[in-house]
């Protein structure tokens, strides 16, 4: 393949070329800020070589917020250009570019590493562990995150951006329509994180299974933990059809085979079939660790205990089994037939059940409790209508012969954002609000935090409910524009408004974790919320080794039994030993730098330079086989030093 | 490392080992999966030959039953290894192991050159969509043959150097996982792609 | 936990395993070529030896009961399921209505 210098560095596009200076200008200065404050020892040593669950699960969350940025960025950019008709400021080429950019950036890596964040940090702090199961692998799952995120990113400046959607559907996937390279982009950067992901779903399957303290039965687990055990068993087995899904994107568009190319026999509806086999569990792998910290969240600050225990854990196993079965409901409109159409739609609308189960649970559990309206409860207070708005037009939706009309209208674009933005993204707002004080020791700030949550929300209402009616006449979803007389306008135009007070409100979230961090009081319990759950029992930010002996325990919501009955809340210096702790290891980021450089090589189809760079991932292997270092232990006076600091205070 | 558990065979006696193993099975899980994905698009894309050479026209039965008794042999001969180890005998390990990977490096031996001649033979992966989802479902196959290969060479150096521990014998274990995970893949190929398409 | 196989002399169980794989790979063999059975019923004949040798050898070589027995053999059975949806269901999907040609 033949690639021209103008390919690699695109100039002529003043988005493109402001974005190119952009990045260059902002990496310029954190290398010069980092020399300057001499940080690069503490860089390395406390972060990019760290082990630790709970400083990977905060690396997850910063590249989460800052995705989020872009892909808002992308979002705000598609409602400005149909903001009225013909408006002229991205052609088709470019929004299909931003509209593909958006949906990758927001599912892939904007929502997914904002969970298995949250779930890094919590997770074995609320079953009672020290670490994850494989701390090395962990880390490994974060960087190869990352190093798919930053080759993704980097189409926008060299090479081009993906553009066949974040589904990217054949034909137009293929190298005859799109020869560019940027659907490589899509396929290689995707894998990378890919191979992330499942690794992070065999880790925490492990950890939440054999590494529960002594005490907690399967049935005695926190909501999110049980939550986040379903997930990672469904990433386990969703995750593998994305990864062959995209291996035969790979060899079609760079060895010309013909797995989804029309000519040799190809068919492009396997490739659908295929990535909504995957992507169909993939939006419950999203859903269901919103479900768990809304759970906590709505239990807390109704001071009771979460309704419905038993039924929520047989709705979300209900969901995990269903949620393998639905897939084709994406899809009714290509010729799968009656019979399958059929099929798929009673399987779908089963899945609504368990969901609506839990809706009720929910309810149940604030009735007759004492509701404190903190902004985490706000989050989930208002998940609830909005979230049920998504979920009925999806039973609307999932009646084959009606979707024949809704399909690709912008009625089921309002419905995925109903579900995906009340459930998925609300919950990590919550999340944030909630565990901000155990992560870092001081809180976000609740008046701030409460314009974040009214802005937002009505933001997206006045986005969002526009686009059903949009749908409903007939309005198409990736389309670069409309014309007069469709009569679509003022409703655009509603819902471009919409997006201006929808940014506003994150500028408010952004503008509140740099207020909080400059001026918020460090002198806060460790317990701010009164919770009732086993990460609640140590200090904020948590110690390294999470518990100095770690807990027993007696009943669902450990913590909230160990405080009314006073029992395993003093810690008996006399039991303390040595803790173990893994050391910290250069693997993970150097497979990052490693697996970048060979994706970035495979994208521009330089193949035997990508052959030579790849070796360089088996000598990683090989470093890693050899390796039998076995940790390091912390010493009984450190220990001790450290509970008194914080038990102290209680 | 805590909990260290003697009335277990080797490879389970510490924690952490209980816990790799356990890790690898859900990776096997895993594993399943993503050959049913490349089953999957084999299964759909099959009859499509694009005018190109058919199942009946390139394959041989002699072949395959050679990789396949080559594969199920070392299969066996993995065992075997295992046996030895929970008896303490590393020198039987060592033996049935390297006896195992000689019998894998014969399968692809086989195997590469069963591709060379379908390429001479006008049948290359750009031929037809049949012809790509069969080498990319063999070819995948394959490559998680060869790797295990080169990783088992790895753990007989580490075997030799360390010598018999629980650490060394959870390794050893988890890699004959591996290995015989891939011989079960292979039944369904041998059944399904080979086997269900030859003239008889 | 584990059965612990120490006191035998002879590796019974993987030499079982083998011939019995052996066998089945034959007799599928045989179904296959040496017959005039109509072809639904090879497949199905020559898929059931599949599916059984796959099991013989999850617990004749792999121990899949030893260690976390429980979870592992859920993990498989789940895996199994899910291999069969996906393989199945592809299958399946795309043979039917307009989309076959």
């Amino acid at each position: 393949m033949h690639i021209k210098w103008e390919d690699i560095v695109i100039t002529g596009d003043p988005l493109i070329l402001s974005a190119q200076i952009g990045i260059t200008l902002t990496m310029l200065a954190i290398v010069v800020g980092v020399t300057y404050f001499k940080k690069w020892q503490y860089l390395w040593d406390e972060w990019i070589t760290t082990v630790d669950h709970k400083k990977i699960g905060i690396m997850y969350i910063i590249v989460a917020v800052l995705m989020f940025f872009r892909g808002g960025v992308d979002g705000l950019m598609m409602k400005y250009q149909t903001s009225a008709p013909e408006m002229d400021f991205l052609d088709a080429q470019h929004y299909n570019e931003v509209f593909t950019t958006h949906g990758v950036i927001m599912i892939l890596f904007m929502a997914m590493p904002a969970l298995i964040g949250l779930m890094n940090v919590v997770i074995p702090l609320q079953i009672g562990a020290r670490d994850v199961a494989f701390p090395q692998l962990n880390a490994l799952s974060f960087w190869l995150t990352f190093s798919g995120a930053m080759l993704f990113n980097i189409s926008f400046v060299i090479g081009g951006s993906p553009d066949a959607g974040w589904t990217s559907y054949f034909p137009l996937a293929g190298k005859e329509f799109t020869p560019g390279v940027g659907n490589n982009f899509y396929a290689i950067a995707l894998q990378i994180a890919g191979i992330g992901t499942l690794m992070t779903g065999i880790n925490f399957v492990v950890t939440i299974l054999k590494m529960r303290a002594k005490g907690m039965t399967l049935m005695k687990m926190p909501m999110f933990t049980w939550t986040s055990l379903i997930t990672n068993v469904i990433i386990v087995f969703a995750f593998p059809i994305l990864t062959v899904a995209l291996a035969l994107m790979t060899f079609d568009r760079l060895f010309g085979t013909h797995f989804f190319t029309i000519s040799g026999g190809g068919n492009a509806m396997l490739w659908n079939n295929l990535f909504w086999l995957w992507g169909h569990p993939e939006v419950y792998i999203v859903i269901l660790p919103a479900f768990g910290m809304f759970s906590e969240v709505i239990a807390t600050f109704s001071r009771k205990r979460l309704y419905g225990y038993n039924s929520m854990i047989i709705s979300i196993v209900g969901i995990a089994i269903l949620s393998m079965v639905v897939w084709v409901h994406h899809f009714y409109t290509m010729g799968s037939g009656p019979v399958v159409n059929s099929v798929f739609s009673i399987t779908t609308m089963l899945i609504a059940v368990p969901t609506g189960v839990k809706i009720f649970n929910w309810l149940f559990t604030m009735r007759k409790g004492r509701i404190q309206f903190t902004t985490a409860m706000l989050w989930s207070l208002a998940f609830i209508p909005t979230f049920t708005i998504g979920g009925v037009t999806g039973v609307m939706l999932a009646m084959a012969a009606a979707d024949y009309q809704y399909h690709n209208t912008l009625f089921l674009v309002a419905h995925f954002h109903y579900v995906l933005i009340p459930g998925v993204v609300y919950a990590v707002f919550a999340g944030f609000y909630y565990w901000w004080p155990k992560m870092f020791g001081y809180a976000l700030n609740e008046r701030l935090g409460k314009w974040h949550f009214w802005l937002f929300n009505i933001g997206f209402n006045v986005t969002f409910m526009p686009m059903f009616f949009l749908g409903l006449q007939g309005a198409v979803r990736r389309s670069y524009t409309f014309s007069a007389e469709s009569g679509f306008a003022p409703l655009f135009m509603l819902s471009a408004i919409g997006s201006l007070i929808l940014a506003a409100g994150f500028a408010v979230l952004v503008y509140n974790i740099y207020y909080s961090t400059r001026y918020a009081d460090r002198k806060i319990s460790t317990d701010p919320w009164d919770a009732r759950t086993l990460e609640w029992h140590t200090a904020s930010p948590v110690q390294p080794y999470n518990f100095a002996i770690t807990p027993e325990v007696k009943a669902l919501d450990a913590f909230w039994y160990m405080k009314k009955n006073k029992e395993g809340l003093v810690l008996k210096e006399e039991e303390l030993e040595e803790i173990h702790m893994p050391s910290n290891s250069w693997l993970p980021f150097y497979m990052c730098a490693i697996f970048g450089v060979v994706g970035f090589l495979l994208v521009f189809e330089l193949f035997i330079p990508a052959a030579i760079c790849s070796l360089g991932i088996f000598v990683g292997l090989i470093i890693r086989s050899f390796d039998y270092d076995e940790g390091y232990h912390i010493k009984l006076d450190v220990i001790k030093k450290t509970e008194r600091a914080w038990r102290g205070e209680k | 490392m805590a909990k260290v558990d003697k009335s277990l065979p080797l490879e389970y006696q510490t924690e952490q080992s209980r816990l790799n193993i356990l890790g690898f099975w859900i990776f096997l899980g895993a594993e399943v999966v993503l050959f049913a994905t490349l089953f999957a698009a084999y299964g759909s894309l099959k009859d499509n030959f694009a005018g190109g050479p058919t199942p009946a026209e390139l394959f041989k039965l002699k072949d395959v039953m050679i990789e396949t008794l080559l594969l199920l042999t070392s299969s066996f001969t993995c065992g075997i290894a295992i046996w030895y180890m929970r008896r303490q005998n590393l020198k039987g390990l060592l033996t049935w192991l390297i006896i195992t990977l000689a019998l894998g490096a014969g399968f692809v031996f086989v195997e590469v050159n069963e591709f060379i001649h379908y390429v001479h033979e006008g049948a290359t992966m750009q031929t037809s969509a049949f012809l790509s989802s069969f080498f990319v479902l063999l070819g995948t196959h394959g490559l998680h043959v060869s790797i295990g290969i080169g990783w088992a060479i790895l753990i007989i150096i580490q075997l030799m150097k360390h010598g018999l521990t629980p650490t060394t014998a959870r390794k050893t274990f988890i890699i004959s996982l591996y290995w015989h995970f891939l011989d079960v893949v292979w039944i369904f190929i041998f059944t399904f792609v080979y086997l269900a398409r030859m003239g008889g | 936990m584990a059965k612990n196989h120490e006191n035998e002399k002879f590796p019974i169980g993987h030499i079982a395993g083998f011939i019995v794989s052996l066998l089945l790979t034959f007799a599928a063999v045989g179904a296959k070529l040496y017959t005039d059975l109509p072809m639904i019923t090879v497949m199905w004949i020559i898929g059931a030896l599949a599916v059984i040798q796959a099991i013989l050898q999850l617990f004749m070589f792999m121990h899949l009961t030893e260690g976390e027995g429980q979870v592992q053999t859920i993990n498989i059975i789940y895996a199994f399921f899910c291999a069969i949806v996906v393989a199945g269901g592809t299958i399946w999907v795309m043979t039917s209505g307009h989309v076959h040609y």
